[in-house]
Formats: structure tokens, sequence, C-alpha cells
């Protein structure tokens, strides 16, 4: 399709990127038949042509208003679409470049402002997160209690492992879980405490500079890391570790970081991908195996790993059932919840109906946000997959994660 | 460009009062059913021909018949034309904005509303997916035939309006064979109903009339599909050819065996390599074509009727043949022709699809002269189509950013399907005339013909409203083209033996 950019935008290798990706988009609308919400709301400006459509016309120089930036909102980033795209359309990337354009040029209000700012300055704030994550109901008080496990094993090898911001708060358990795991399997794990958020909740709340500062650290503390022998950087937030695959275009106008952001981003691990490698071995057979797996969009869709953590988990013994409609997203989407929450609350209702339709003991997720998101109104606790891995390694007693509010 | 309408030869509206065709339009619809802006509105201005661009005066999206038929009255009332919509994937410009328009999408009738297995039939709403109907109905081991390329996004209406086909219609039929009976609303606001439960109904078959009738004659708001059985087993042959001739020939000798494949299509070297990388199916791609030979039946039948392809394509000089070693190769073989237009998106940044037919012993014939074209044209031309049945897709590959190659893709299209005229055949197999091919209907139809057309088209819509200037070009164009056509007394392709 044709796109002429105009304005400062055309000099920038941001521009560059989403004339790329515009030139590829045939306009054939084969996209709209997976994106979730324009299955909601039938309306072509809440589907993935409508979207690349409104940018389009933003970056040609048009004027733009709150619609464009009410749709785009309105997108869960959950990249569907380009599960669907026959002509290899990036859509996230001009979704990106697109959001930061009209960020610029178009005024939100103030309630709309003071919403972002406090999720950026929350995720910053640990222990305050925490408190109000607890009181709003939104994570249970306790945490799931584990044996501590001596850690025998020579650690042959090591990794670094990305401490999160609102994972660190509401879920500190999922590291210690992944620790645990990766050292039976040999290899250490290493947090570095100048690396803690990968800057995603700050760039898709119209702080892109304040993101690129996370980044700038983020990349500065792991390229120490593998420079001193860390072979990867595993996240166990796949919505985090699709930001930091992301980080080459986050930096496309920084000469400085530019090779460097390449390099941190092809030493991302999902810690699947890296298990699969080197599969755990049960010490016991699950308490309760049959489980639904929820492969997150940011699994799925971007690193292509869907269906990884199901074979994984019945290597050990477990029982994934099917599920059905395994690309819709389930609404979590980061602050999407939050920030879009009619949506979202559909998308949610509709996946705990197709995750519970076989009756399982628990469900087995892969990020935080759909952990948070899907635990808020779940009947039937909610889980990081490692947990399970990490439940039949040794002696550790299964517990609930989730207690009834 | 024909996205410009002309005063002169197409359809003419006074101009409406905006405001209170806004005022008016607010009242029949739900809230967010109707989008003012021109920011909003810009999407909507073109469909999967994405060359043509018109802006309706506004966007509305109705959820019932009730309003569909509300709007529609309005329209009548106030002289307004009205374009309907479906998914927007059409490639003939079917959904092309008429300029000042009412734009009526359907994408909100998204239900499906009851499925009766044991009659093999299912009540759905116009803007279910045509894939979405086979995955509802899997359950019952049932499926709906017509699968056009485009099916994991186009909506059944559409599908009706354009009287879509697919691969499997050489074997299954076209829309208007595979449903039964159809809500319409009439120009008017009036709700009829078309055919029936039963496979016959008393009177003219008007279903057919409305099947195809690309949104001249009213809004489809329900369709009956008939659904079918899903075959006990199906097998696909690949067969490559190291020149297009042979691959031609090997299609007419099938058919002329008496084998009726469920499938069967053609890819030529650049379709396969653009599907190839995209899919992943397995194509080789150092071959000049490939054909995709699918059979279903019993096993026996299927084992039997695959051999005789196998041989025949051999014979006329396959370099290889082989069949899927599985179902999920099977699936990918198909995957690879179903993408196989978008993925051209891969090897420039826009592409025409040409929907004509011909005889299919004439083949080779039309595939030597659009490669000439090509070269005449200077635009590179990938063919994917419907071998089995005639239907050619030639995709012109073109860059739109690049001065006058819109306009030069404009008159290879218009070329190609001349000779598709000329050779015997039609200028469409299934995508519809839409905007596209209005002035080649000149060139497959006489004065009386067009005039009869005219005719039924008032019988429905006597101001003229629905969809102007689509489909059935006016007797001033069709004046206009003849002239310009007959250049120095001389026809097109006048050294080619005409049927």
């Amino acid at each position: 399709m044709r796109a002429y950019i105009r304005g400062p935008l055309a000099e920038t290798a941001a521009g560059a990127i989403a004339a790329d990706v515009l030139k590829a988009c045939v306009h054939c609308g084969f996209c709209n038949a997976t994106c979730p919400t324009f299955q909601i709301t039938g309306d072509e400006l809440d589907g993935p042509r409508g979207r690349i459509y409104l940018i389009k016309q933003a970056l040609e120089g048009e004027p733009v208003s709150r619609l464009t930036q009410h749709h785009l909102d309105r997108c869960l980033s959950c990249r569907a679409c380009e599960t669907t795209c026959p002509s290899g359309v990036e859509y996230h990337r001009l979704l990106d470049v697109g959001r930061a354009e009209i960020a610029t040029r178009v005024a939100r209000p103030w309630h709309e402002r003071l919403a972002r700012r406090t999720i950026r300055f929350l995720t910053g704030h640990r222990q305050l997160l925490r408190a109000l994550l607890i009181l709003g109901r939104k994570i249970p008080a306790a945490q799931p209690k584990r044996a501590a496990k001596p850690i025998a094993a020579a650690l042959s090898r090591k990794m670094s492992l990305l401490t999160g911001c609102v994972q660190s708060a509401a879920a500190p358990h999922f590291n210690a879980s992944t620790t645990r795991v990766f050292a039976a399997a040999g290899i250490g794990l290493t947090e570095t405490p100048a690396a803690r958020c990968c800057g995603a909740v700050a760039f898709h709340l119209d702080a892109a500079d304040e993101a690129r500062a996370h980044v700038r650290r983020n990349i500065d503390a792991w390229i120490a890391e593998l420079d001193a022998g860390s072979e990867a950087i595993v996240v166990n937030a796949s919505g985090c570790a699709t930001f930091i695959r992301d980080y080459p275009d986050v930096l496309a106008d920084d000469p400085e970081y530019a090779s460097k952001a390449h390099r941190v981003a092809r030493a991302v691990r999902d810690p699947v991908e890296v298990l699969r490698e080197s599969p755990p071995i049960a010490a016991s057979a699950p308490a309760n195996p049959r489980i639904a797996v929820h492969d997150p969009c940011t699994l799925r869709n971007g690193p292509g790993l869907e269906g990884a953590v199901a074979r994984l988990l019945s290597g050990l013994g477990y029982e994934p059932q099917p599920i059905s409609d395994t690309h819709l997203c389930c609404g979590s989407a980061g602050s999407y919840s939050l920030l879009q929450p009619t949506l979202s609350h559909r998308l949610r209702a509709d996946k705990l109906e197709v995750l519970t339709a076989n009756a399982p003991a628990a469900i087995y997720t892969a990020n935080i946000g759909c952990w948070m998101h899907l635990g808020e109104t779940s009947s039937t606790p909610v889980r990081h997959w490692i947990e399970a891995v990490d439940a039949v390694l040794g002696a550790i007693q299964e517990t609930q994660t989730r207690e009834t509010p | 460009m024909l996205d410009q309408f002309d005063s002169r030869i197409d359809p003419t509206f006074a101009p409406v009062d905006r405001q209170r065709l806004i005022a008016r339009l607010q009242e029949a619809l739900p809230e967010r059913g109707l989008i003012t802006k021109t920011e909003g509105m810009r999407v909507y201005e073109t469909d999967g021909l994405a060359a043509y661009r018109g802006m309706p005066s506004v966007v509305a999206l109705p959820e019932t018949t009730a309003q569909v038929s509300a709007v529609l009255r309005i329209c009548a009332e106030m002289s307004t034309p009205v374009v309907a919509r479906g998914a927007g994937t059409g490639l003939s410009g079917g959904a092309l904005p008429f300029p000042g328009c009412v734009l009526l999408s359907m994408t909100r009738f998204n239900r499906i509303l009851a499925i009766d297995a044991q009659a093999r039939m299912a009540r759905v709403q116009p803007g279910v997916r045509n894939l979405a109907i086979s995955e509802a109905v899997a359950q019952f081991g049932l499926f709906y035939a017509p699968d056009p390329s485009s099916q994991i996004a186009c909506s059944i209406g559409g599908n009706v309006a354009e009287n879509a086909g697919g691969v499997h219609c050489l074997k299954y039929g076209l829309t208007v064979h595979n449903i039964q009976r159809l809500e319409l609303v009439t120009v008017d606001g009036e709700v009829l109903e078309i055919g029936g439960d039963a496979l016959d109904t008393p009177g003219y078959d008007l279903l057919a009339l409305i099947t195809g009738s690309e949104g001249l004659l009213g809004v489809i708001t329900e369709v009956t599909v008939r659904l079918l059985p899903n075959p006990v087993h199906t097998q696909v042959l690949l067969a490559a050819f190291p020149d297009v001739r042979q691959a031609g020939d090997a299609v007419a000798r099938i058919i002329a065996a008496g084998i009726i494949p469920a499938g069967l299509e053609m890819m030529d070297r650049l379709a396969v390599n653009a599907a190839e990388n995209h899919v992943h199916a397995g194509y080789p791609v150092d071959v000049a074509a490939i054909l995709l030979c699918e059979i279903d039946g019993a096993a026996g039948d299927v084992e039997d009727g695959l051999s005789r392809v196998g041989a025949i394509c051999l014979e006329a000089g396959a370099s290889e043949v082989r069949q899927a070693r599985d179902e999920a190769e099977r699936r990918r073989f198909w995957a690879g022709r179903k993408g196989a237009f978008p993925a051209m998106g891969r090897m420039a940044p826009d592409y025409y699809c040409i929907d004509g037919t011909i005889p299919r012993r004439r083949l080779a014939e039309v595939l030597t002269e659009i490669t000439r074209l090509s070269g005449v044209y200077g635009l590179p031309v990938a063919n994917v189509f419907h071998a089995g049945d005639g239907n050619l897709h030639p995709l012109i590959l073109y860059d739109a950013a690049a001065s006058g190659e819109v306009e030069n893709a404009e008159a290879l299209g218009g070329a190609i399907l001349e000779l598709c005229v000329a050779m015997g055949g039609t200028i469409t197999g299934e995508h519809g005339v839409g905007r596209e091919k209005i002035n080649q209907m000149c060139v497959q139809f006489s004065t009386a013909e067009i005039e009869t057309f005219e005719a039924l088209k008032a019988s429905f819509d006597p101001a003229g409203l629905l969809n102007p200037g689509k489909a059935i070009p006016t007797l001033a164009r069709c004046a206009e083209y003849g002239a310009m056509h007959v250049h120095n007394g001389q026809l097109p392709f006048a050294d080619l033996e005409r049927l």
C-alpha cells in the first residue's frame, strides 16, 4: 500500500519502520478475522486493518483527533493479526510508531493523563504497589509456601533473570520457583538490580523517553552480564520478554545503542525455551494432573511458542486439556485491563469460560499480567507454569496459591 | 482511474442535506452506530481492491434488520445512494463507496442463529465469516462448501452478493448452489423472504437472481446455508511442471478424462515462491508451475482418481508428482494456495487481482498471451487460479507509488479480461463485476442485454439508489468505452479465433 510519510518523522528510523510495514500491507482484511476487539465491536476502526489506516493517515499528515487515539488505545497489542497476515505485516512495529506519534499530536484529557501517570509511578514503587494490589484484591495476601530446597548440584552454567516491576511486587514466588527449577537443570540464575523493569509500561503509556531511559540502563547492565559469561537473559513474564525483543525498535534512532539493543534482544529466553532443551525430570507425579494451559499472546504470537508449555508439562505427567479459540487474548495486555475495563472484562469472561470448560484443577499461564487478570475473577486457581515444574521436581508440597476472597 | 465516478456516464444524484441525514440516521441507529468524521470514515473508503477509493457521507453500523430497514427507508426518502459492505475483502470494488453515499457496514450481524444438523442447514447473519460456519458445524461432521481464499475473513453476506466461489466450487458449486433462503431488505425498507427451507419454492427462482446481484437489488440480513457431510477421505496431489503450458494441458486432460476433483488449482513460479515464503508449504520452488489436485470420497475412489491424475500429469510433462504425506501436509499445501494473493505483498508493494474465466482447453494459449501482455505493459504477472473451472486469477504486480503504474495495471487488467472474452470466456468467475469490470461489461454484453439488466434493477430499485455505478454500466458509459475501445475500427485481439 502506498504511504507518503510527512513531517520530521519521515527522516527518522521510526519513520522508516512505519513506511516498510505500510508497504507490506495489501489491505486484504484477513487480520480482522483474528482480532479480539473487532470481534466484539464489529467496527473496522477496532480491527488491525482499520488501525493501520488510521495510523497511515496520521503519518501522512492528515489531521488526527481523539478518535484515532481512542481506537489505537483499544488495541491489545496481542499480535494475533500478525499470525494471520499473509503479507508478513509487522503490525506491532507500526502501532508503536503510530501511538508515539499521535501522543505528540493529540492531547489526552486530564483524567487519562492522571491514570497513566499513576500506573507508571506505581510500577516503580514495589511495596506501595503490593499493598494496593492486596487491598484491591487483585492478588492474594499470602504467598504460596514452598519448602526451601537446598541447591546441591554444581551450577556449571549461568544466566541472568529479569526481576520485573509488577511481578516482584505481586508474585515474587515466580522468580523463586524459576531459580529452583533452573538450579535443578544445573543453571544458576542471577538477578541484576540495575535491570528491574523492562520499560514496557512506560513505553505503552505515552512516556517513550522515560521508557528509553529504562531500556538503556537495562542494556548496560545486561551487556555487562553477558560479557561476564551469562548465557542468556531469562524472562519468565512473556509480556516483558516481548518488549525486550523490541528494544532494537525502541532505540532505532540511537546509534550508540543500536547494536547493543540487538545483542540483548537476541539473548532473551522464555524459561520454556531453555527447559525444553534440557527437560527437567519429575521426582513425583503431579497431585492434580488435569490442568489448563493459557498461552499468553506474548508467548504464542511474538516468539511463536504456542503449545511449548503444554508439551513440557505433559512430559512431567500433567494432562493439559484442549482449549478452543486460543488466539483470543484474555484482556490483560499490560495496563489495558485498567484502562479499557469494558473490553478487557468481556475478553476475560470469554477466556475463563474456555479455560475451565474441561474442569481443570488449575490454570497455568506464562505472564504476570494474565496471572493477575485471570486470577482476579477465576474460581479455578491460576498459577505460573514454572510452579507446576517446581511442584514435581522435589519434596515440595503443592499449595493453594490463591485464597478465596 | 475507475474509482472516479463521472457524472456524464455514471449515475448522479442531487445533493443531500447532510445534517438532516445525520440527524435522521442517528435516531434510527444505536449508540456508536454512526460514523460521521472523515478521520473515522477513511478506513471505509476502500475494500480489498485498495487502489480504488471513495468517501461516503456517513458510515452506518446497524445491528438489527429493523435498523437496516429504517436506514434504507430514510435513504429512499432522501434520495441518498446506499452501498452495503460486508467484511470489505472483495476484490472488484463492490463495496467502494459512491461519493456521498451512506455506507452500510454489516459487520455487526455476526451471529450464527441456528444449526439444524439433521436437515444440514444453518441460519446465519450476513456478517458471519465464511470459515466460522464450517468451524461451528464441524462438531456435526458437516461443512459449508464454497471456500473463497479469503474465507477466514470474508462474510457470508458478501459471498451471496458476489456469488463467491473458491477452491471447492469445481465439485460443490458456487454460493448460489449452497444456500436456500435469504432475508432481504428492499430499498423501501420492506423485509422479504426469498427461497425457503425446502429445496424448491414456487414462482421464479429469485434466490438465484439475488445471489450475485452485488448489492444492486437489496440488502441481505439473513442467510440459510446448506451444509455437506465431510468427505470420508480426502487426498491432495502436487504436480510440478517445467513449463506453464504443460500444466495447462494437464488440467484440460484431467477434466476431459471425466475426473471431478474437489479442487484443481494452478500456481506459477512467482506465486509458488511468494506462498512458499509465507507458509513453508513444501512447494518445489524451481519449477514453472505447480498443480494441486484434491480428490475426496470413498478411500478406493480417491486412490483410483489420484493415480489417474498422477499418470495424466506425468504424460503432460510433469517433472514431479507427489501426494501429501499426511493431513498436516495436505493442509499446508492448501494454506499456501489460500494465502497466495496477499503473500504477493512480499513481492511488490501492490497487486491487482484479475478474475476472468476461459474454456479450460484454451488455458495454455491464454497463459502464453498473458505472458506476452505482461511484457507489453512492463508489469510482472503472477498466476494463481482455479484451473479446474477455467477461472483465472492473474495477479498484476505494481507499485502504486510509482508514477503511472496504477493506470498501467488497470489497463493491463482490462486487456486480460478482454482476452478472456475473446477466447469465449467471461470477465468474472467469482469476484463480481463491482466497479472494476464495469467497462468490460460493455464488451461482454450487447446494448439490448444491458437494457434488460437495467429494467430488472429498476423493478427492485426504481431510483437506482442501491450501489450505483457498479455491476451494470449505463449505456452512456458503454457508448463512450466502445468508441474508445474500437480503435481505428479494430477490435482488440482481432487475430484470435473468436467463439
